[in-house]
């Protein structure tokens, strides 16, 4: 396969950066779409054409949430439930011209071509997202009998890979699907239940004051989510709020 | 502090949005049963209309609601505008490549489609709130004897037979309004945190039905007016 | 010369751990403010460990590679966490659990660290459970277990496919919590080069600002490596491409001994390699043995799709040479019977490098909603990569480099030979001996770094409250600054033709090729000599472009793969050294007759831990003999 790639490329975080454009023949259906970036990489270091791309990757199996990346106007490309790293070029057509972007949003900043900081999902953690006990003083894992039904929603909110693909594909850059899902999971478990009202104030405000964008349940977010969690847990979320500040 | 609602949470905004626009959906179908009275259902439908239209003008507990009325209309913008601005101010720079994924339209314009609804509204005030409140006249071709207020249903009427532009103007504000609604609907249910696997469905369904009979019952009357004279 | 001592506390097995957390030394807590702990790695046990301090009230500072904790490699451990809970009635215990360990490490591990790995098993899955991991459950809404390679009972608690990500966000959130609180600081985006001695003891570590290029100085009262393994010395291996020993490298530079280097995992059950820019293995889990069953057609080179295969003519050749444990056996098994199959001709797919692991009974058994329930995103996962539906025909499977039993020697204390410079996780060398049984991994990351670690680092630095924090502008930190300066500045200057990515692939093909499933003296030779050359040519030849000014991520894999240059080196002097076969360590030499490991208690009875000599100077060897005082060493069989 030969194919035209437009990177946007930026050596700093002030630096202004722009699209660059390189060509890439033998790429092999069968490589995975970070491996073709390797292979771009590894041409521009033999060949001396440009500095490598940067680009974040670790696990290379989808789980690590390292890998971004805004390909043809889609965070992690054009498969349904995919991380970039898992996305392969059979996706993609012989002779393509593929752009691909940083995830773009105030409270991501990009620190290097295709890097972006997402340490704001760290601080959003931080305001909330735990239960508040102590190693040595948990009481038996079975103490609490949890539905089977709850335990499963509650995984199904856990999956989370924390890759920010919900605030790229956001036309409002918003984060609350990632919060809502760490917000269900404990909502859904009875060791979560206890500080749910000041777990969910606090992250919301932290949210807020983060600088992500609201969310006006377009359900982008759903869509591009790469662990398919679902808009379910923003209702959640919305109505645990709604407790919290009545009660 | 003076600005102290700017200071609430993204999702209390939002709670109030939902709140105001769900109250606005219900008015919608009041609106609408009343305007119903102008095409000529009945022989005596100008006197329903009138009578109708009297009751609105001076039942306290209908004065009430207008205050309400009018709170939840200025609400719903303002919130929706400050919303919007955050939500632009988010993004950063923007993408070089518009987003492909897979989203209803209706959703992604939601602010778009409320603007016109905003405009359609303004020119909807002056026509005939503002008259009620006797800030305006009405139009002098009209010849509409004093006090104006109670002559609502001469100025429908004169406007629909003789302002062809208002005509289109209200036939596209209620397209636009069809569409608003149909992301509206639902999306009042979600922010409120009102999903259920059994019922969401049903709320959806029921909103895209909703989206589609109230907007096609306002243009009925214009419609009428058109093709009837 | 130096004697290795474990510090094993006296008494009976299952008293041991008790014995010794009554006697150990306290910090009370006003003291515990005035200490800083570092911690280098922040996944399963790192993370653990930062939040089981800081709760404590010690100062941590940790560090990871990442942009976060939550991304650190425990992350990709799928199947499960064993614990002996006995939830299931099945006769399952502490001891059972230690036996198992015992002997699934082929009787090359330290029995009274082993047996508290089992003994606090339980109290970490109750501990999980409290920060809201979402652990299986049954209808009655009890934790649900299955069963894992190599032992008889049910004890594995997993959340689907994804236990290890479950878990180490249950750790992650639980040092978000104490960063809020302020008795953790994070420091991401730092490659911990140098560890820092004073007077003999760890006091701090030199680490580079991954996104400024920044070399920084920070000290404290002692020090934590929670690195994880060595395995991507590979180059394809199950790890991330990023996971990298260089703390754990420059800690063994600093003194601290490294043991039994050869004992690496090679994983049964990962995806085949598909084409040549591959840049890792994916897993798939162990669990799918549960249900799976591994064959190869019965006639040698048989290119037929595999379900035009008829029943009579597939070899399910675990369970003909095992039927006891049949697609059940222990790891270095499956693996070494997979390379047995595909060398002698039988392999399938475009290689002949690849085994069928088959769904298609379970599938008929139990239906579909069943085997999707228990392993739906293994097999969507297994289809992106490979495109092939494995719920219409088996996948292929083959094994690769995937865990490090061996890493850096630790006493009962996890205390390195260096005083101060402790190691948990797989970052030591403690729990597995030769070989790993699966879902014990989680197992020993959760248990070193919640309830081990606490008791032990308190006892180190209780005789370091009256020690005031070391400066960084002592002649220490400036001279070991200075050493990883000149380090980067060297890898900078080369300026090369090739690339620091080709030089991994050249070095992971001799590691796999002479020291991988199976090993021989010639072999071995051979690769010391290609691991020179090498090393020599990298030197010569490499390019790392850009500026060491600035976020450079080939400059950050150089630094690591000229580590892996001198631990691949250190693996195979290790596995020349040891002339039998024991757990994933084969040696070709010394098999039975049917083709199973056949170890020498009687020679090789002992933990090699070696110490490193300066520049190129061979390492010296020293022993800890393995004494076995509770179990009774047996040739290990699952026949």
């Amino acid at each position: 396969m030969k194919i035209k790639l437009q990177i946007w490329r930026q050596k700093s975080p002030k630096d202004k950066g722009q699209f660059k454009t390189y060509t890439l023949e033998d790429v092999s259906p069968e490589m995975s779409f970070l491996e073709m970036l390797d292979a771009l990489n590894e041409k521009l270091i033999t060949t001396g054409e440009d500095e490598p791309v940067a680009f974040e990757h670790d696990c290379r199996e989808g789980i690590c949430g390292c890998c971004s990346l805004y390909i043809n106007g889609r965070p992690h490309g054009p498969a349904e439930k995919t991380t970039t790293c898992e996305l392969h070029m059979r996706s993609f057509k012989d002779g393509s011209t593929i752009v691909i972007e940083p995830f773009r949003a105030k409270s991501f900043p990009v620190m290097r071509d295709l890097i972006v900081d997402r340490n704001a999902f760290d601080k959003i953690m931080q305001a909330g997202g735990f239960i508040n006990i102590d190693a040595g003083s948990a009481l038996d894992a079975n103490t609490h009998l949890i539905k089977k039904e709850y335990a499963d929603e509650a995984f199904n909110s856990a999956i989370c890979i924390g890759c920010g693909a919900c605030v790229a594909a956001c036309k409002n850059a918003s984060a609350m699907l990632f919060v809502s899902a760490k917000v269900s999971q404990y909502a859904l478990l009875e060791q979560g239940k206890v500080e749910g009202k000041e777990r969910v104030e606090s992250m919301v405000a932290k949210m807020d004051e983060l600088g992500f964008g609201n969310c006006t349940n377009t359900y982008a977010c759903e869509v591009e989510c790469p662990k398919g969690i679902s808009v379910e847990n923003i209702a959640r979320l919305n109505r645990e709020f709604i407790n919290a500040k009545l009660s | 502090m003076s600005n102290s609602f700017l200071s609430f949470s993204s999702v209390t905004k939002k709670i109030t949005m939902a709140i105001a626009g769900l109250f606005l959906i219900v008015f919608l179908m009041v609106h609408l049963g009343i305007n119903l009275f102008i095409l000529p259902i009945h022989d005596e439908h100008k006197e329903w209309f009138a009578a109708a239209a009297h009751f609105m003008g001076t039942n306290w507990v209908v004065k009430i609601f207008e205050i309400v009325l009018m709170a939840a209309i200025v609400i719903h913008i303002l919130m929706g505008i400050l919303l919007q601005i955050h939500n632009w101010m988010a993004r950063g720079t923007r993408y070089k490549v518009a987003p492909k994924s897979k989203t209803s339209f209706m959703s992604r314009y939601i602010i778009w489609t409320g603007a016109v609804i905003l405009l359609f509204l303004a020119v909807h005030f002056y026509n005939f709130y503002f008259i009620k409140l006797g800030i305006v006249e009405a139009p002098a071709a009209a010849n509409i004897p004093h006090p104006q207020e109670e002559y609502f249903y001469e100025i429908a009427v004169y406007l629909f037979t003789n302002e062809m532009i208002f005509n289109i103007l209200y036939l596209v504000s209620f397209v636009f309004l069809g569409i608003h609604l149909n992301h509206g609907f639902q999306s009042a249910f979600q922010t409120l945190g009102l999903n259920h696997k059994k019922y969401t469905p049903f709320i959806k369904g029921f909103g895209k039905v909703y989206s589609i009979v109230i907007p096609l019952g306002y243009m009925i009357i214009p419609l009428y007016f058109m093709i009837f004279g | 010369m130096t004697k290795l001592d474990a510090k094993i506390p006296k008494g009976p097995l299952a008293e041991k751990w008790t014995t010794y957390k009554a006697n150990a030394k306290l910090v009370n807590p006003a003291n515990r403010k005035k200490l800083d702990i570092i911690l280098v790695g922040t996944g399963l046990a790192g993370g653990a460990a930062a939040s089981t301090l800081g709760e404590m009230g010690y100062n941590v500072k940790a560090f990871c590679f990442q942009d976060t904790p939550r991304r650190a490699h425990s992350v990709a451990a799928q199947g499960g966490i064993n614990a002996s809970k006995n939830y299931k009635n099945d006769g399952d215990s502490d001891y059972r659990l230690f036996y198992d360990m015992i002997k699934g490490g082929d009787y090359r591990a330290r029995e009274a660290n082993v047996y508290r790995a089992a003994e606090v098993s339980a109290n970490t899955i109750d501990q999980l459970t409290a920060q809201g991991v979402p652990f299986a459950r049954e209808y009655g809404g009890t934790l649900d277990n299955r069963s894992f390679g190599g032992v008889q009972v049910s004890r594995t608690f997993y959340a689907k496919g994804q236990t290890g990500q479950q878990c180490l966000l249950g750790a992650y959130s639980g040092m978000m919590r104490q960063v809020s609180k302020g008795t953790v600081t994070m420091y991401p985006r730092r490659d911990v080069l140098d560890i820092v001695l004073i007077d003999g003891k760890a006091r701090g570590v030199i680490s580079r600002n991954l996104v400024t290029g920044e070399i920084e100085r920070h000290s404290a009262h002692a020090v934590i490596l929670a690195t994880g393994g060595y395995g991507t010395v590979y180059y394809l291996s199950t790890l991330a491409v990023n996971s990298n020993a260089s703390a754990a490298w420059a800690a063994y530079k600093k003194g601290a001994f490294f043991a039994n280097p050869s004992f690496i995992q090679i994983h049964p059950t990962s995806i085949p390699v598909l084409n040549e820019y591959q840049a890792k293995l994916t897993l798939m889990s162990e669990s799918l043995r549960n249900d799976g069953r591994i064959w190869v057609p019965k006639k040698k080179g048989d290119k037929r799709h595999a379900n035009d295969i008829p029943e009579e003519e597939r070899d399910y050749y675990l369970e003909r040479r095992y039927p006891a444990f049949g697609n059940l056996v222990p790891r270095d098994v499956a693996s070494r019977a997979a390379k047995e199959r595909c060398d002698a001709g039988y392999g399938v797919g475009e290689t002949g490098l690849a085994v069928n692991l088959d769904f298609k009974d379970a599938i008929a058994k139990q239906g579909k909603a069943a085997i999707e329930g228990k392993y739906g995103n293994l097999f969507e996962m297994y289809e992106k990569i490979t495109g092939i539906n494995p719920y219409t025909e088996p996948m292929r499977i083959y094994p690769a480099g995937h865990y490090t039993m061996g890493g850096l020697w630790v006493d009962y204390d996890l205390q390195t030979t260096v005083p101060g410079l402790f190691a948990i996780g797989e970052a030591n060398f403690s729990d597995h001996g030769a070989n790993r049984l699966g879902a014990s991994s989680l197992m020993q990351c959760a248990g070193d770094g919640y309830f081990i670690i606490p008791y032990t680092i308190s006892n180190y630095l209780a005789d370091e409250i009256k020690t005031a924090k070391p400066s960084t502008d002592l002649p220490e930190f400036v001279e070991a600054e200075k050493a990883v300066i000149e380090k980067i500045s060297k890898l900078m200057s080369v300026k090369g033709k090739q690339s620091v990515t080709s030089f991994h692939k050249r070095l992971g093909k001799i590691l796999w090729d002479y020291s991988g499933m199976a090993r021989n003296e010639e072999g071995l030779k051979k690769a010391l000599t290609l691991i020179d050359e090498l090393k020599e040519e990298f030197w010569n030849n490499v390019n790392v472009p850009g500026s060491d000014q600035e976020l450079n991520q080939e400059l950050e894999r150089a630094g690591r793969v000229a580590d892996f240059f001198e631990i691949g080196k250190l693996i195979v002097q290790d596995g020349l050294n040891r002339k039998e076969s024991c757990g994933a360590h084969f040696r070709e030499e010394s098999q039975t007759e049917g083709g199973e490991a056949k170890r020498d208690d009687k020679n090789y009875s002992y933990v090699a831990a070696w110490e490193y000599q300066g520049g190129e100077k061979d390492p010296k060897l020293h022993k800890e003999p393995l004494k076995f005082e509770f179990v009774e060493l047996k040739e290990r069989s699952y026949k």
